[in-house]
């Protein structure tokens, strides 16, 4: 009883914002054009579903494409990272340079470079470059991890570099790819988000771009209406990985061990 | 017969400070040596020099023979904590690629000889820490050893559970007649368990003294609470107070203290 009205809480939150949103808009006679209700922004919800939902589709699709590109990168320059610290020197910093060079500064370049005919490829570009940095600084760090211990005792009987990466450097470093995975399934989504911005009129069909055209055309209800769809998508991503994450390490790892007292 | 010969070893960390300074024994087959000295006099890196681990400045480390099937056994019981108990006692045999089959059947046997039938699929986070040791000596033994090399490895266990395996060690190692180098500070450990103790300098460590012990083959609660067991630790004890250029002369005691431990006929097991 205590742990369902845990769990209600937050839900019952959001429902006495919304009443007092509602209440306030229409008590205070707030124009449409500055603060719609919530009742305004379920209406264009529903006049604009399918239009909507299709941009949703695009944008969902950038973002995954964007995060699966970025996983298997930073995940294999983590281990040639591993193998190698001549690579690991040489490359690093220009990981890091890429990092700290804000996205929206080399986005026009890049829809420049990979053409406008191939918008969408441009898009998964940028969003994979806003994602792939937390999973290959993290993986990095976890493969580095490995108890020093267990790999000398994996050399006395003679393993590979090879067997001490698949049995020992990869299941230390799990726990490490699973937090930058929501990390960067979060950051994959900004990513599309600002990468639709630069791209443009009429070559993108995300919800960001809807963001834009309603604004332009003064549609607050429906900018609303494309925020709150691309909220529930970025909390669906991270509910998504946060439960792999539990899957994967529940049994063993500490952050996920449920203590007996 | 005369197993492994270590002959001049030096080892300087690498920051320029001498960890080993010319570190000279050997020792015979199926003997159970204790290396004993205080925390820091190198101890830790000797057993990873002769584990073939760390590469000596100097001297050097011979077998009789081709270099036996080592085991090595840490301090922590440095288990892979996502794998269960057989899965870690089987990882010697994985590594060298044995058949899946044979490996679990030697595995599982292994941790049944520790007392630990039935937790083969337990995680390391489920077992107490005498049994993540057991499951670690388990590993070691699995492949087969002819030499052990142990660091430390019950130093952090409560009294009882250090008792119970030092007992348990010392059955395994003589039934199956492997060679045991036993890193401990403990002066009673040592003494308890040793044929001989090697008593280590702090600081460049060197061997200060070598103690032959004549140990009763079956020991256990009787011979803990012995004289001769009170003995042998004192013997001990004293060579890790003495000053380096007494030692020629506690070595001389030694042999004369020798045959003094040893045990009546029959010696009994509680």
């Amino acid at each position: 009883m205590k742990r369902l009205f845990e769990l209600a809480l937050p839900l019952l939150l959001g429902v006495a914002v919304l009443a007092f949103w509602q209440w306030a808009v229409r008590a205070r006679g707030i124009p449409v054009y500055v603060l719609p209700a919530p009742s305004d922004i379920a209406r264009a919800l529903a006049a604009n579903f399918t239009s909507l939902m299709t941009s949703l589709a695009f944008t969902l699709t950038v973002t995954v494409e964007a995060f699966l590109v970025a996983l298997a990168a930073g995940v294999a320059l983590a281990i040639a990272f591993s193998q190698s610290r001549l690579l690991e020197r040489m490359l690093y910093p220009y990981a890091v340079i890429l990092q700290v060079t804000p996205v929206v500064a080399i986005a026009p370049l890049i829809l420049i470079w990979v053409g406008f005919d191939h918008v969408q490829t441009a898009l998964v570009l940028i969003a994979t470059l806003v994602a792939f940095f937390p999973i290959l600084s993290n993986t990095a760090l976890g493969l580095k991890s490995a108890d020093f211990n267990l790999v000398d005792l994996m050399r006395l009987y003679g393993a590979s570099r090879w067997q001490i990466l698949w049995r020992l450097r990869l299941p230390t470093a799990l726990p490490f790819l699973l937090g930058a995975m929501k990390i960067a399934g979060g950051l994959a989504l900004i990513g599309a988000v600002v990468a639709e911005f630069v791209a443009g009129s009429g070559t993108a069909t995300g919800l960001a771009w809807r963001i834009v055209e309603a604004g332009y055309r003064l549609e607050i209800a429906t900018m609303f209406a494309a925020l709150a769809l691309l909220a529930l998508l970025g909390i669906a991503i991270f509910a998504a990985l946060s439960a792999l994450e539990r899957l994967l390490l529940r049994r063993w790892h500490e952050s996920a061990l449920i203590r007996p007292l | 017969m005369t197993l492994l010969t270590v002959a001049h070893l030096g080892k300087r960390f690498t920051n320029g400070v001498a960890a080993l300074d010319d570190v000279g024994f050997t020792v015979a087959q199926g003997e159970f040596v204790s290396l004993l000295g205080p925390s820091g006099c190198g101890k830790s890196t000797l057993l990873r020099v002769i584990a073939g681990l760390l590469r000596p400045d100097s001297g050097e480390i011979s077998w009789s023979g081709m270099r036996p099937e080592l085991g090595f056994v840490f301090q922590e019981p440095t288990l892979m904590p996502w794998a269960d108990a057989l899965t870690n006692a089987r990882l010697p045999l994985d590594l060298k690629h044995v058949p899946r089959r044979e490996g679990q059947g030697r595995a599982t046997a292994a941790l049944a000889r520790l007392g630990l039938g039935g937790f083969e699929q337990a995680l390391p986070r489920e077992l107490s820490g005498g049994m993540k040791m057991r499951v670690s000596i388990a590993r070691a033994l699995a492949a087969g050893p002819k030499v052990l090399l142990m660091d430390e490895p019950f130093a952090a266990l409560d009294e009882p559970t250090r008792q119970a395996l030092n007992d348990d060690l010392l059955a395994l190692a003589k039934e199956d007649g492997i060679t045991v180098l036993f890193v401990t500070h403990s002066v009673m450990e040592s003494s308890y368990l040793s044929d001989r103790v090697l008593v280590m300098s702090p600081r460049p460590g060197r061997i200060i003294a070598d103690i032959s012990l004549n140990q009763p083959a079956r020991r256990g609660e009787s011979f803990r609470l012995s004289p001769e067991f009170a003995q042998a630790q004192r013997l001990v004890a004293k060579a890790l107070l003495v000053p380096s250029p007494a030692r020629e002369a506690l070595v001389g005691e030694a042999a004369v203290a020798a045959p003094a431990l040893r045990r009546p006929e029959g010696a009994k097991k509680p």
